[in-house]
Order: structure tokens, then sequence, then C-alpha cells
């Protein structure tokens, strides 16, 4: 097809080639990448313009990001086989797809994560052992959204995709007025993320109508890890994923997901486009979840182990560090302060998750509604006299 | 003072609400060059422009769950659901999500979204078109629940609805849409608080409790009583979550007798939660046991026989006929 079917003439690089693929289990040929398995660097017609602006020290950046989250992956895992966390959600495998995508988003934008984009919080400075409060029963939520613009995770798959949505429009209507003012603040975007299964829900469906009804300043971005719990992602689709962007009269890029310099890349291109005012942009991320859904789930039940060893001789670590040693961006020493840092990470993780403490049911009841509820506070005076009288019983040596 | 129709004075109040907070906008399904299906939002397209009247794609949880996010930067959105039994495809949205979000941030994230419904039966209408879901929605923390039964609740309440910090279930009593009434525009007198209920007729036999739609039945149920001698009270209870217990209760301690009257069903319904908590509160006031006029258990019947269905004078005279023979 030609690029005059796209909305934007810039699509142009290898992921436009794909746009008429048909096989939901298309190997990775024909999607952007840039970082082979082997750390060697190819080019693309358009992307190779983006990964050209990246500094040595960003390169650095990326494979320090990618070894403290997996470290900061297996310290949360270890934590909640010893019953310090209820459940947690492993992220390895999929480093390079959020890191990538995360260091490319801007502190503007706004960032809309599903449950295991902790390698996206980390890019976007939120202090991970706040990640843990929601795996340790502490709190639904955890960390302030608006400090750093990475919204809470949400649990209902897909649920957050509207709410990218019209945060977008939302931005829209507040860079209308900017601009009619005169002002020269930097444009803001929101990046969505969400997987190859909620794919599947209607909130998906509908917020890209929506999006693209309005042209929202908004990245879908799609981790396709190829599981969904023990579903494969043929049972979500019978396209490639970002084939429906089409659908809707959007651009849609597959890239590697393993390959951070790609992910980064094609995000950066994703977010330019969109705060551009030129509308909503798909990204499917190729990757693996190599680990288990949620630490209650058993991947033994349903694949096989040929299917990992594959995936892991596609690491989006180990690739990034045949590059940089090939290219002598980076040597041993390097490699050993990550490590080091990384069980500095984990152990403050520990040793904070282990010191956070339980809130206290009345923080609950005032958290219901902003403002005075009546019903809520005849409930909590009813409980603070029922404390009591254990109290008064305990005084009175019962 | 002002003479509208229920329909006009949401239309003056949403109007008003434009014109005092420039962060509001409304959102739905043809609300825009159409004015919605019932012409509440009839000619604000043309006087504030399509970013703040936005005709959105025929989709509910996509209007709940972007004017969600519309909230989260800062915006007040009140998006109007077409019809009470199309709600349903944004009950996630509202239930999960709109309802907890501040609950589930700590407080650090709120979410001032207004959801318009018109709702329940009476006109003649198909499938999916007359439920009362309002019950379904009172059982979720988080959120609140109120609807005007007249033109100056109706023009009030819209606007204390927007300005509420909390997520709000505007419900429209759709047969009431053309009733008229006066409107100070000026003054929300004892409309001030949206979540309060209003006694309208004095009465010292009995109580009748209603909102929405069934008001206006209960004062006629009342006036009819009165014509047999009995002195009845009404309460418009104007707010379903919160409800104003202490209003209901004062008025049970006075006449001793309560009905509480809704279209939706009794089963599961509001008018059982109020005869629990007032049989709580006041129970050795109470002369005879709360009785419910309410829908049966069934799916709204087809039109044709609603009038069987739908509480009326009669149903509302036969129960009171029950409590004053206790």
């Amino acid at each position: 097809m030609g690029s005059t079917q796209l909305p934007t003439p810039r699509i142009n690089g290898a992921g436009q080639q794909f746009l008429e693929g048909t096989e939901s289990g298309d190997p990775a040929t024909g999607m952007v990448q840039l970082l082979g398995p082997d750390g060697t660097l190819g080019t693309d017609p358009v992307f190779s313009d983006y990964a050209k602006r990246l500094e040595p020290e960003q390169l650095r950046g990326f494979y320090a990001d990618m070894a403290k989250i997996r470290r900061f992956d297996q310290e949360a895992t270890a934590l909640q086989r010893q019953g310090e966390l209820a459940l947690w959600v492993p992220l390895t495998g999929q480093e390079a797809a959020q890191i990538g995508s995360g260091r490319a988003s801007q502190p503007q934008d706004y960032i809309f994560p599903t449950y295991r984009e902790h390698g996206v919080a980390l890019t976007r400075n939120v202090d991970l052992s706040e990640l843990l409060k929601l795996f340790r029963g502490i709190s639904n939520g955890g960390w302030d959204p608006t400090e750093n613009n990475f919204h809470l995770y949400t649990l209902v798959l897909a649920a957050q995709m509207p709410h990218a949505v019209g945060y977008a429009m939302g931005i829209q209507r507040d860079q209308k007025l900017a601009e009619a003012a005169g002002s020269n603040d930097p444009k803001a975007a929101v990046l969505a993320y969400f997987g190859d299964g909620a794919s599947s829900e209607g909130d998906v469906h509908e917020s890209m109508v929506f999006a693209a009804s309005y042209s929202a300043p908004v990245v879908f971005f799609c981790q396709n890890n190829h599981w969904a719990i023990s579903v494969p992602t043929e049972v979500q689709t019978k396209v490639p994923l970002f084939n429906r962007a089409k659908g809707y009269g959007f651009p849609g890029v597959r890239v590697d997901g393993n390959d951070v310099i790609a992910v980064h890349a094609v995000t950066e291109w994703a977010l330019e486009h969109a705060r551009e005012g030129r509308g909503p942009v798909l990204i499917e991320a190729h990757t693996y979840r190599l680990g288990a859904h949620t630490t209650a789930d058993d991947p033994t039940k349903y694949r096989g182990s040929d299917e990992e060893t594959e995936w892991r001789g596609k690491d989006p670590l180990d690739r990034l560090e045949k590059y940089l040693r090939a290219e002598g961006l980076a040597d041993d020493s390097f490699f050993d302060q990550v490590k080091l840092d990384g069980d500095e990470l984990a152990a403050y993780v520990r040793r904070t998750a282990l010191s956070l403490q339980a809130p206290d049911i009345h923080d609950a009841f005032a958290g219901v509604y902003a403002e005075p509820h009546p019903l809520v506070a005849e409930e909590q005076a009813w409980f603070r006299t029922y404390e009591a009288g254990f109290e008064s019983e305990e005084e009175a040596g019962h | 003072m002002a003479t509208m129709t229920v329909a006009k004075a949401i239309n003056e109040g949403l109007r008003a609400t434009l014109n005092n907070n420039a962060k509001s906008l409304l959102m739905g399904e043809d609300i825009g060059a159409l004015g919605g299906v019932y012409r509440v939002t009839d000619g604000l397209l043309k006087d504030f422009g399509p970013d703040r009247v936005v005709d959105s794609p025929l989709a509910e949880s996509g209007i709940v769950g972007t004017a969600i996010g519309l909230a989260l930067r800062g915006y007040r959105p009140v998006c109007e659901i077409q019809f009470d039994g199309f709600v349903f495809p944004a009950f996630n949205q509202i239930t999960t999500q709109l309802a907890k979000m501040h609950f589930r941030s700590s407080g650090k994230l709120t979410v001032p979204v207004v959801i318009r419904i018109p709702y329940g039966g009476g006109i003649g209408s198909i499938e999916h078109h007359s439920e009362s879901p309002e019950a379904l929605f009172a059982h979720t923390a988080g959120l609140r629940i109120i609807t005007p039964s007249n033109a100056h609740d109706a023009y009030w309440m819209i606007q204390q609805a927007v300005e509420c910090t909390d997520p709000v279930i505007f419900f429209e009593p759709k047969r009431r849409y053309w009733l008229k009434g006066e409107v100070d525009t000026e003054n929300p007198g004892p409309a001030s608080d949206p979540f309060k209920a209003h006694v309208l007729r004095e009465g010292s036999d009995a109580t009748i409790v209603a909102y929405g739609p069934l008001v206006p039945v209960a004062l006629a149920a009342a006036a009819a009583a009165a014509e047999d001698g009995h002195s009845i009270e009404v309460i418009d209870l104007r707010s379903i979550s919160p409800i104003d217990f202490d209003t209901v209760e004062a008025s049970v301690r006075k006449t001793g007798r309560l009905i509480v009257a809704h279209e939706a069903p009794t089963f599961g319904g509001i008018g059982g939660e109020i005869a629990a908590r007032i049989s709580e509160r006041a129970f050795l006031h109470l002369e005879a046991p709360v009785i419910r006029v309410g829908g049966f258990h069934m799916p709204y019947p087809v039109a044709k026989v609603e009038e069987d269905y739908l509480p009326d004078i009669d149903k509302i005279l036969e129960a009171l006929d029950r409590s004053l023979a206790y």
C-alpha cells in the first residue's frame, strides 16, 4: 500500500510495510528493529534518525535502567515468596519495551500504566518502594500521580484507556487556550499502556474510536507479551495488533519490544506526532513475558520451555550489553557498578517495603468522598464508639 | 421568577454552569445539533461551541471513561446517557473507576463528573427506555445520586451537581420533563443543599416519602387522603445517596407511619433501605410497619401494561389504608 493512505507521510519506515500483514503470529520480520539480538545496530529509513540522537550516556542509562528494574523485579518476587507481598506482577523480559518507551516521554506528558509498568514508573522517577504498597495491602494506589504524571495502576483491564483519551482531550483544550494566550509551554501528550490480552476489551476499542474522532494527542502502547495469563495472542486477534490502527484511521507501528533503541525511537516519534496535533498512534511492542503472569500463576501448565528458551536468546539486556561493549561505550567497571546499584536498590526497596505501616481504617472512611457525607460520618462515629467499647473493657480489666 | 418546564430548567441550569465555570463541558450522544433526544441541551452547541458541547461517538463506556480522564485533567464534564436502560455499558467505568478514584488515590485525585440519566416510565416507550436503576448505583460507595422533581430544583440541582467535588449521578424524571413550574434563577431558597430532603406538605397521620417522578403522585395521593380526613405529610427525598434520614426520621416521629414510593422494584430498593434505617432510628415511634410501594420483581413490562406496573395514587392510598389500619 502507499503512504498516501496513512494520515501522515512521515510513516514510511519498516513498520509500514506490515500494515498489510495478516498473520497474528507473524515472527519478528517486518517490525521496526534497530538493535538485533546479536548486538549489531541496523538501520531503518525513519527511525534511525531518532536513534542517532542518542548520546552514549543515554544508551548506558537505558542499560542501567533495565538492569535495575530487573533486579527490582527479582526482589519483589522474593518478597512475595517470603510472604511479605500478597501478589507480585513480574515484568522480566519486558524491560526494553518499558524503559525505551518511558524514557521517550517528556515530563509534561501523562502516563496511564496497567499494573505491570514498573519499568515505566522508574523512568518517571516514582519511588519504586511505593509500587509495593498495592501488593502489600497498604494502599489501593501508593503514590501521588500528579507528582510525576504517572497515573495509578489500574487493575480492571483496559479501564484506563478511555481515561487516557479523556485526559488527552483535556490537554487539547488546555493547549488551545494556552496558544490563544501566547504561551510557549512545551506541548504534551498521553502515553497509554495496555497488553495483548486487554486488546480484546471493549474499552480499548471505544478509546481508539474517541481518540481518532477528536484527534486526541495519545499514544497507545501495546506490550504484546504473547500471553494473557494462559491464553496466547492468537486467541485475542487474527491480525497483527498494530494493524488495528488502520481500521481506526491512525498510524500503527510494530516494534521489536526487546530492542530498547527501536522502542525509544518509535515512541519518541509517536509522541512528537501526537504533541504536534496530528492525532493518535498505536505502537505494538513485540516482547515476551519470561516469567509468570503473577506470582499466583504457573506457566508450565500452558506453554513449553522451548519457547521461553527462544526468547531468552532475544534478551533485551544482553543485546545492549553486547553493543555497548563492542562499541567501547561501556566496560566491566560500568557493568559492575550497575550490578552494585541494582543490589542497593533492592536492599532499599526491601527495607522500605518491610517498614510500610498498615493504614488506619479511619483513613479509609476519609477517602470515600471528597466532601462530607452523613452516612460515612455516621458509620465512622459508630465504629469509633465500638472500638472505644473494647478499650474501656480492657481498662476495666476484662 | 420564570415559569418553565423541568427540561428547560435543566437546560438553563446547564447554560448557567457553562457560563460560570470555564472548566465545565457537556458530552453525550446527539446533545449537539439535535439538543439531545429530549432537547435538554437545545441551543447550547450554538452558544458554547463544540469544545464545550461535545457530540460523542455512540459508546457509553467511552463517554464516562473519557469524562473521567477529562476530570483528571481538571475539567468538569457533564455526561448525558440517552436513556436509563443504556447506562449499563458504562456500569464498569462508573462503579469500578469513577466511584473509587478518590478512595484508591487516598484523596489525591478527584473526579467531579456528572452523569445525567433520564429515568423512569410512564411515557409509553419501548424496552430499556423506562427503567429506574438508581438502587444499583446507590449501593456503590463513592457516588452521589440526586433527582429533582420540579423545575426550580432541576435548575439549581444540576448546577450544584457540577460544583460538587464528588461524582454525581443526576437522575432526570423523564415523564416530568414537560411539567411546568416557577423557577427563581436568582435565589435557590430551600434548594441550596441538593442532599437535603424537602417536606412538601405537612401532615400528622402518616408520611409518604417519594422522589423524582412519583412526587406529584404522592402529593395527589395526600390530597385525596385529606378528603377522607387523613392528614398526610409528603417528603421529596431529592437525594438518593446520601439519604437525608434526619428529615424522614423527624417526620416519622411526628406521624408514626411511613410509606415509601418509587417506580423501581421494591426488592433490594431504596424503600427497603429507608424502612430499615427508620426502624433502627425510630422503632418506638412507629405505629405500623414501613410499607413500600414500587415496581414488581420483573423487568419493566411493555408499555400497554405499564399502568398496572407503576405506582399510582390508588396504590399509595391502598398502602396508606393498610398503614392507618394498624
